[in-house]
């Protein structure tokens, strides 16, 4: 009986939980698959009815829609690739003990407390800009002709403010990967005539793998979803219009909201085709 | 061959001295334990051996070569860890192939290797499990299987057992005295505990802040502890000190007498005391004796059925050959 009714209280202490998450993720899910099916346009006329899947049929078709998951495609491989490299070494190197390691350390984690907006400014107008920029600075310097980052390295300069944000995050759970690595089995491998690269490649590394496995989860669904860093920098143009970014093309700038509802359900598609990717190369990390 | 020679070796953490200079040697074949209690460096001394620490100053030499500066992979020395440190990821087979993969050694003589040292350590139908499908006693093995295929000129233990429940313990010791016997390779171990050094060693070194305190065989050190550490150490339960007049009757400011050289009477004998608690074991009974005036307790091994109880007066005679005298500096006199 006991085990019954604490079963029942745990539904019901469980119960607002689930409902909150189940709204919040089922209203807008069904109205965007609602929208997708109707021809909707706010400002040329309103809800003018059903249109069945016409709206997906024009998404796919027009011009920008493959572009724009290679772009997404381009962007989460490489930001992932940047984090996880440059976070392992990273990590490596903060796992050292040295002078001033706190303050390195906050140092190094700050560029995630930046919201993604700011960031992205301060990248394009003090980093990027071509001419006031510090990096038009430095190229100057050395006597080169500054880089008009935004229009002519597009997708790099995002890639790089977007790989800036995330390398915090992958450094910090990195870290404690590599603090919670047995010194003992190090030594061990030390005794049986490893030397340091091959100490890295099969006893760091190895021990990292779940650890890696957990970032590149979680940034990919972040990845997917990168906006306000184009938004406030290219607005899309130059080959950097994401899945997403077509998808607030679609309905604030067109004013179709069907057509950009249709574009989300194919987010939510490509979504789960990445997700079932990652999960087979990486998932078998996790028991 | 593995022979090692410590000369005025010295380990300094800051400020703190951890090993003041001492001196040792380690003949080929020896199996040694170095035994002490907890933070006495037995342990920073193996390491230093093994090359896992920089000593501060004087030499390391191992087969008369030195060895002071060597990388750890370069002393041809294999060590077994307190945690074992087994790589998690890899299957018993590559653990005990990591160090030959590391040297280089071709897959034929690889396989021959790991195939022996299963052979030998019972771990054939585990080769393909990971450590974390093994149990205590079997990741011990490995460890073991992991050193052994590096043919070393000698092994470093650092308290493999104590992770071990006392019936697998007793077991392992059984397996490591073996094998020693076995390849006939020097053997350093390091332990806490005193039972392990007399039932193993060949030469036990007593170490006491760093300081070693007698160097000797297991009889060697029961029979003759150099100082009062020593004898307090080695033997179980610990030896009986008595101080004071019943001292200086035999001329010296301490007496040490083991429970085992104590005989006890309900009816008489040279000294006079209450039974305390009294720990039954079977073969042996342990009567803590109070009450004698000596000191405050009095430990004395009877056999396994004794008659008295808790509260009920005994007399203990002590065997007078087996009397242990120390001066007013703890150390022996003859």
């Amino acid at each position: 009986m006991a085990t019954q009714h604490s079963r029942s209280a745990a539904r019901i202490m469980i119960a607002p939980a689930v409902i909150l998450l189940l709204g919040w993720m089922l209203v807008p899910l069904v109205m965007t698959l609602y929208f997708s099916f109707k021809k909707y346009l706010p400002l040329r006329g309103g809800d003018l009815g059903w249109v069945g899947f016409e709206n997906y049929s024009r998404f796919v078709t027009s011009s920008s829609f493959w572009p724009s998951i290679a772009t997404t495609l381009t962007l989460v491989v490489s930001v992932l690739v940047i984090t996880v490299v440059l976070g392992v070494l990273l990590a490596l190197l903060l796992d050292r003990p040295m002078w001033g390691q706190g303050i390195v350390r906050i140092l190094v984690i700050a560029p995630f407390f930046v919201m993604p907006t700011v960031s992205a400014l301060i990248w394009k107008n003090m980093f990027m800009d071509p001419i006031n920029g510090l990096l038009a600075h430095l190229w100057r310097a050395f006597g080169a002709e500054p880089i008009q980052w935004m229009s002519q390295a597009s997708m790099p300069s995002i890639i790089i403010i977007v790989s800036w944000q995330w390398l915090p995050f992958a450094t910090l759970i990195l870290l404690t990967a590599i603090q919670s690595l047995d010194g003992e089995q190090l030594e061990a491998s030390e005794m049986d005539g490893a030397p340091p690269v091959k100490r890295f490649w099969y006893i760091i590394l190895p021990h990292l793998s779940r650890a890696i496995t957990v970032v590149v989860l979680i940034q990919t669904i972040f990845l997917l979803a990168v906006f306000a860093e184009i938004f406030v920098t290219t607005g899309g143009a130059f080959g950097t219009k994401t899945l997403s970014y077509l998808i607030f093309q679609r309905v604030l700038e067109s004013q179709n909201v069907g057509l950009g509802s249709a574009g989300g359900v194919y987010a939510i598609i490509l979504a789960n085709i990445v997700a079932m990717f990652l999960m087979r190369i990486v998932g078998k990390n996790l028991d | 061959m593995g022979r090692i020679t410590l000369e005025n070796v010295t380990k300094t953490f800051g400020d703190v001295t951890v090993i003041p200079p001492l001196n040792l040697t380690i003949e080929d074949g020896e199996f040694v334990v170095f035994v002490g209690p907890s933070g006495c460096g037995k342990s920073t001394l193996l390491r230093l051996i093994a090359g896992l620490e920089d000593v501060s100053g004087g030499q390391i030499r191992i087969d008369g070569e030195d060895a002071t500066n060597l990388a750890p992979a370069k002393r041809k020395l294999a060590m077994v860890f307190q945690s074992y440190a087994l790589y998690p990821h890899m299957t018993v087979r590559k653990n005990i192939a990591f160090p030959m993969k590391m040297a280089g050694i071709d897959q034929a003589e690889q396989d021959r290797r790991i195939e022996a040292a299963a052979k030998a350590l019972n771990l054939t139908d585990y080769l393909e499990r990971r450590p974390g499908q093994l149990s205590g006693g079997q990741r011990q093995r490995v460890a073991i299987g992991r050193a052994i295929v590096r043919e070393p000129s000698a092994f470093l233990f650092d308290e493999p057992l104590s992770n071990l429940d006392a019936a697998l313990r007793v077991g392992m010791r059984m397996e490591i005295s073996e094998l020693h016997k076995k390849l006939a390779t020097t053997m350093v171990y390091v332990t806490h505990d005193q039972v392990e050094a007399m039932t193993m060693a060949d030469k036990i070194v007593v170490l006491q802040a760093g300081v070693i305190e007698q160097v000797g065989s297991p009889l060697d050190l029961y029979r003759a502890p150099r100082n009062r550490f020593v004898a307090g150490f080695i033997g179980s339960p610990k030896m009986n000190f008595i101080e004071g007049a019943e001292a200086a009757k035999h001329d010296a400011q301490c007496i040490g007498i083991r429970p085992e050289h104590l005989t006890a009477s309900a009816s008489d004998g040279q000294w006079k005391g209450v039974v305390g608690v009294s720990e039954h074991l079977g073969s042996d009974t342990f009567l803590h004796v109070h009450d004698t005036g000596l000191a405050e307790t009095m430990t004395v091994r009877v056999g396994g059925e004794f008659a008295l109880h808790h509260g009920d007066t005994v007399y203990l005679t002590p065997e007078a050959d087996k009397i242990h005298k120390f001066d007013a500096q703890g150390l022996r006199i003859e």
